[in-house]
This record gives structure tokens, C-alpha cells and sequence, in this order.
């Protein structure tokens, strides 16, 4: 059984971000379908919002590079290891790949990204619909491949805290894991 | 490590089920509908392709051709607003002349409704987007309404014809229609786009640099100058129109006044079913110059969402239920044809 947990700071982001990304995703797939008065509102907040988690996955990855998170404990078998890691890789490419593709589409579009109506982001990209129709593709796939990423995550978390109570989901709530 | 009771562990791994499956069907619900109460914007544009999509176009005013010119700011109205396009001498646009309609080859003679879109400053905090028509009004006041009298209107699918029982039905049902129906009847069709009138509808808000707030509606009226009949002789060529105009920018730009329509003490903002007449205070905002006409082939409008809620700084929205509907609906039909863009999968159109 492993002893310590994640950096206090490295705990704060996982879990506000689990939040703000969960909102994101129900909010996205809401928002598009929507004639109501609130689209306007939320497709704003949602933009505003991403930027937000754009600027919090980098802090993430530069926490994660100063501090060493914890090795998962001994019974986990190294192939699972490998599994565990490279989710987690995924999933730092997912945290990526939606607001970097959810920008570069506003740019393609020719719209600005304003965020929480205080500045504009650069735009990068010219307008140009062939490109606007990948990068929206990309947005609506790159959505679904993090939900099922996510559920997947979120399973094997469960398991580690319910099933095998190996320590691993006390690394990222932080609490001392009892005997 | 003490292992759980083996009926403790069916529960724990019950709990895992609940929340991951728990989870996973409700982003499923979300997707498909979950808490829409009201017509969604797949629905509207299912409903304005009707079964028979043309592939890679708009899904409504889907006959058009792109257009560019500069607008010359009139120095009135800048103190109602800071928006760029009003503050600044010239602004230069990219713009679409279009007619109503979901085929991207009918006669431009064929259709009722007739548009002017214009598109400035892209990608920057002053873009501004704005598509107009030539009804002053709208028939009803909410996305539900207007697909319900879209329905009530269409043919009945066995007999092909349109069912006045139905339509009879609607508008008793929806009295708000009568300043709409009042227009068409008195409308007729002039012999050019110059010529027409087009009208934003929806109502604006102008934002000064103190943050109050104005409710406006403009309309782009032909500028003095115009000739007022067609240059050229309208044939039954499907795009007579766009050759009518055409004709026109060889000899010189085609010119409308931008006028601001501002609303009186009891115009409700949000109410696009009520007639502005000109009673109340008018501005000139500018003059809007067409210099060229091209095809959507060869023009750069066809990456444009002409979506109204593409503001600039100094211009918001109102709360109009129709203006905050046509967001998604144009968002959606705009993704359509995107992708059907970035596969190769457009149809010929009107060349
Ligand atoms: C963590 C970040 C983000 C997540 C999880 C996320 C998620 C989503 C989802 C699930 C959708 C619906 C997709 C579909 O139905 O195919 C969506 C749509 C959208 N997203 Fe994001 N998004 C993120 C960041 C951003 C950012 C940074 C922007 C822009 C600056 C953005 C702009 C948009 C827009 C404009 C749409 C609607 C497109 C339309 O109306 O067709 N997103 N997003
Ligand atoms: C949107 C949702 C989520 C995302 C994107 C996400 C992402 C991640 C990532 C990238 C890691 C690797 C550690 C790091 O660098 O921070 C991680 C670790 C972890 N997450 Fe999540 N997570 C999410 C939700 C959840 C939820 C809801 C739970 C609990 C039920 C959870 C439990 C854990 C645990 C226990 C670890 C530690 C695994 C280990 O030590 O190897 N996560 N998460
Ligand atoms: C609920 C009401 C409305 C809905 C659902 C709706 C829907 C749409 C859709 C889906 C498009 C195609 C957008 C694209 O692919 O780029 C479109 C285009 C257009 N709409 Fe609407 N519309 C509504 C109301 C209005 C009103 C009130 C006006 C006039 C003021 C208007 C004027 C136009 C024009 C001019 C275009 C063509 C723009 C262009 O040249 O691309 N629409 N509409």
C-alpha cells in the first residue's frame, strides 16, 4: 500500500478540473441543440470556461513536472501500470485537444474568442469552411472519446477505492489511508 | 488489508455500476434531447431540408452570391454606440445576396423572400454580423411558434397541396401574425436587389461608452442614386436577378443607407411581431457600398455564419426570443455544410 498522495496542489486541480470539465461536456451537448433565450449565455460561459481549463491543464502539466506523483502500489501488476499510465496520458491529451480545437474552430468560423467579456484571444487561423468543418468534427469526437475515457477512469477509481481499497483513490483525495 | 464480506462486495461493485452506468446514461440522455423543452435546432433544420438536403449549402437561403463593399459611417450615430464599424470612417465587408429557400438552384424570380448578409472585421472583438430580409416583421414571436406555422403552412404529404383547414387553424390560434400578413399582402417583388428594402427585424441594443443601452432595429434602404426599374431586361434565367445587379456594379457601386430605427417608450424590444413605423427617431448610420458581385464558388462568403449574434463591442443582443433562436439553428446548419465541405460532398450549384 502506498503512504503518500498527490501534491496538495496537483489534488486541487484534479478535482476542480474533474468538475469543470464534467460541466463543459453536459454544457457542450446541451448548448448545441438549444433555440432557447440561454444559448447565447451559456455558449459564452462555455467558451470563457474552456479557456479557463486551457490555462489549468497547463498549470497541471507544469505541477505534475515538479512534483513526482506517487508510484501506484506493488500489487498493481505492471501491465496494468503501463494501462493506468497511458489513460492518463490520454486523458492530458483530451484536457488539451477540446479547447485548443474548440479556439482554432472559433477562428475558422471567423468569431472571436472573447473571454468573460474582458479580452479577445489572437486569432490564428483564417476563415475557412473545410476548415471549420474538421475542427467542429474534432470537437464533437474528441467529446465522446473523453467521455468514454472518463467513465473508464472514473470505474477504475471506484474499484481501487471500493473493490480493492489498495490506496490509490486516498492518493488523490489526500486523506492518510488507515490500517 | 482486511477483504470486504462477499455480499459487501456485490454492493460495492453495484455502487461502481450505478455511478459509471449512471453517468454514462445520462450523457446519453443529454445528447439526445434530455431537458429540451422546446423545439431544437436539429429539429428546425431537419425540417428546412426537408428530407432532401443539398449537400454542402446553407439550409436556408441556400440561392446566393457573395458581394464586397465598405461601409461609410455617417458620424450619427457614434454616440449611441462605440462599435468600430459606426466610429471609423469606412469599413470594409464581405456580404451574401440571397433568396429564401432550401434549393441552392432555384429561379431567382421564384422566392418571396429576398436577403442581404454582411460580415465585418472577422475573428476580432468588433466583428459584426448582420442577415436581413425584406419583411419589416416576423409573423410570430418564438422558435416554436415559427415551426408550428412552418408546419401548418407545408403541403400535406399525400395530396401535395397545402391544407387551408390547418393554416386556418394557426392563425386564428396566433393573432400576432396579422402586421406580418398585412406586409405580404402589400408587397410586390421589385425588379432588382438593389431596390429592396432590407430589414434587421429583431431589435438591437446600442451600447455607448457608458454602458447605457438603446433598443434600435435598422433597415438598408435603397440610397437616392438608385435606378429605380432593372438595368437589364429580366429574363427566365434562374439567377436574373444577380445578372440584373450585376449589370449595375459595371457602371458604378451599389449603394444603401444603413438607417437606425430607435424604439419608443412603449415598443417592447423583444416583440419582433410589431411594426416600427417611422414615426419614431431615425438615424442615418452610414451608407453600405457594394463594389463587386462574385460567385459563391469564386467569392470568400461561403465560410461565413451570417449569425446576428455575432456582435460587436458596443451592440448586445435583446432578449427576443427569435434573435436568441437563430444562434444554434444557423450554428447547426452551418456544421451541416462544413462538413459535408471538408468530404468533398458539395453538389453542383448555380454557376
Ligand atoms: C475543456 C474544454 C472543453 C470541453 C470539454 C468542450 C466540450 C464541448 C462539447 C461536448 C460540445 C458539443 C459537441 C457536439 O455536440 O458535437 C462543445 C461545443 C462547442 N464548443 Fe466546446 N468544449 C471545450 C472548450 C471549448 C473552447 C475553449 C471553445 C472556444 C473558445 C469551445 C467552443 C465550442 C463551441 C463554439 C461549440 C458549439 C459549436 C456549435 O454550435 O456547433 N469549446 N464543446
Ligand atoms: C473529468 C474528469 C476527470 C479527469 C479529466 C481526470 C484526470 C486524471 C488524470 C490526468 C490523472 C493522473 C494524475 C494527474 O496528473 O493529475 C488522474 C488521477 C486520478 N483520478 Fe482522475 N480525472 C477525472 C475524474 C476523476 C474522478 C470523478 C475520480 C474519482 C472517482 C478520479 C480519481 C482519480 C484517482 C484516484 C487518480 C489517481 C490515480 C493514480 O494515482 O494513478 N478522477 N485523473
Ligand atoms: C427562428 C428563426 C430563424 C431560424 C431558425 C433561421 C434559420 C436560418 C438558417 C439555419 C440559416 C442558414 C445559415 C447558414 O448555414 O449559414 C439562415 C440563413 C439566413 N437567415 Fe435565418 N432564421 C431565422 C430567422 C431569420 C430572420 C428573422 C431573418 C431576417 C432578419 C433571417 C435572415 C436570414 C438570412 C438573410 C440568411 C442567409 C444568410 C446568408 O446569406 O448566408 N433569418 N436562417
Amino acid at each position: 500500500m502506498s503512504t503518500r498522495s498527490y501534491h496538495v496542489a496537483a489534488r486541487v486541480l484534479h478535482w476542480s478540473m474533474a468538475l469543470l470539465i464534467l460541466s463543459m461536456l453536459f454544457a457542450g451537448l446541451a448548448m448545441v441543440q438549444s433555440l432557447e433565450p440561454w444559448h447565447l449565455t451559456l455558449l459564452q460561459l462555455h467558451k470563457s470556461f474552456g479557456v479557463v481549463a486551457l490555462v489549468a491543464v497547463l498549470a497541471r502539466v507544469i505541477i505534475r513536472a515538479r512534483f513526482t506523483p506517487p508510484p501506484l502500489p506493488n500489487s498493481v501488476p505492471p501491465l496494468q501500470k503501463k494501462v493506468a499510465k497511458l489513460s492518463h496520458i490520454l486523458l492530458y491529451a483530451a484536457m488539451f485537444a477540446m479547447p485548443i480545437s474548440g479556439w482554432l474552430m472559433q477562428n475558422a468560423a471567423g468569431r472571436p474568442v472573447v473571454v468573460f467579456d474582458m479580452f479577445a484571444l489572437p486569432s490564428l487561423l483564417p476563415q475557412n469552411l473545410a476548415l471549420y468543418g474538421f475542427l467542429r468534427e474534432f470537437h464533437g469526437w474528441v467529446a465522446w472519446a473523453f467521455i468514454a475515457l472518463i467513465l473508464v477512469h472514473i470505474g477504475a477509481a471506484l474499484h481501487h477505492g471500493l473493490i480493492k481499497r489498495d490506496g490509490v483513490l486516498q492518493q488523490m483525495l489526500g486523506n492518510k489511508p488507515k490500517d | 488489508m482486511s477483504k470486504p464480506e462477499s455480499s459487501q462486495l456485490a454492493l460495492r461493485y453495484a455502487i461502481i455500476a450505478i455511478v459509471v452506468g449512471g453517468l454514462a446514461l445520462l450523457f446519453y440522455a443529454v445528447a439526445s434531447g434530455l431537458g429540451q423543452r422546446i423545439v431544437t435546432a436539429q429539429e428546425f433544420v431537419d425540417y428546412q431540408e426537408a428530407g432532401n438536403p443539398h449537400l454542402g449549402f446553407r439550409r436556408a437561403h441556400a440561392k446566393g452570391f457573395c458581394i464586397a463593399g465598405e461601409f461609410i459611417s455617417s458620424n450619427h450615430v457614434g454616440p449611441y454606440t462605440t462599435a468600430s464599424v459606426f466610429n471609423e470612417r469606412s469599413t470594409p465587408f464581405v456580404g451574401r445576396i440571397s433568396t429564401g429557400g432550401s434549393n441552392p438552384t432555384a429561379p431567382d424570380l421564384a422566392s418571396s423572400v429576398r436577403s442581404l448578409a454582411l460580415s465585418f472585421n472577422p475573428g476580432t472583438r468588433d466583428a459584426w454580423n448582420t442577415a436581413m430580409n425584406t419583411p419589416p416583421v416576423m409573423p410570430v414571436r418564438t422558435p416554436d411558434a415559427f415551426f408550428a406555422q412552418a408546419n401548418a403552412f407545408a403541403p400535406d404529404p399525400e395530396t401535395g397541396e397545402r391544407n387551408p383547414e390547418r393554416i386556418a387553424e394557426f392563425l386564428a390560434a396566433h393573432p400576432e401574425t396579422q402586421a406580418a400578413r398585412e406586409w405580404q399582402a402589400s408587397y410586390t417583388p421589385t425588379g432588382s436587389f438593389a431596390t429592396e428594402t432590407y430589414h434587421s427585424i429583431n431589435a438591437f441594443f446600442l451600447v455607448d461608452d457608458e454602458g447605457s443601452k438603446r433598443a434600435i432595429r435598422w433597415s438598408a434602404r435603397p440610397s437616392s442614386h438608385t435606378v429605380p426599374d432593372s438595368v437589364i431586361e429580366l429574363d427566365d434565367d434562374p439567377n436574373a436577378l444577380r445578372n440584373e445587379l450585376v449589370a449595375r456594379l459595371e457602371n458604378r457601386p451599389v449603394m444603401f443607407d444603413l438607417i437606425f430605427t430607435f424604439a419608443n417608450e412603449d415598443d417592447d424590444e423583444t416583440d419582433p411581431t410589431v411594426f416600427w413605423g417611422d414615426d419614431r427617431t431615425q438615424r442615418l448610420a452610414g451608407v453600405i457600398s457594394i463594389h463587386s458581385a462574385t460567385t459563391e464558388a469564386e467569392g470568400n462568403c461561403d465560410g461565413i455564419n451570417f449569425d446576428p449574434l455575432i456582435l460587436p463591442r458596443g451592440m448586445a443582443a435583446t432578449d427576443d426570443k427569435i434573435l436568441r433562436a437563430r444562434s444554434a439553428a444557423y450554428a447547426e446548419s452551418y456544421r451541416r455544410r462544413a462538413r459535408e465541405n471538408l468530404f468533398q460532398a458539395r453538389e453542383g450549384g448555380s454557376q
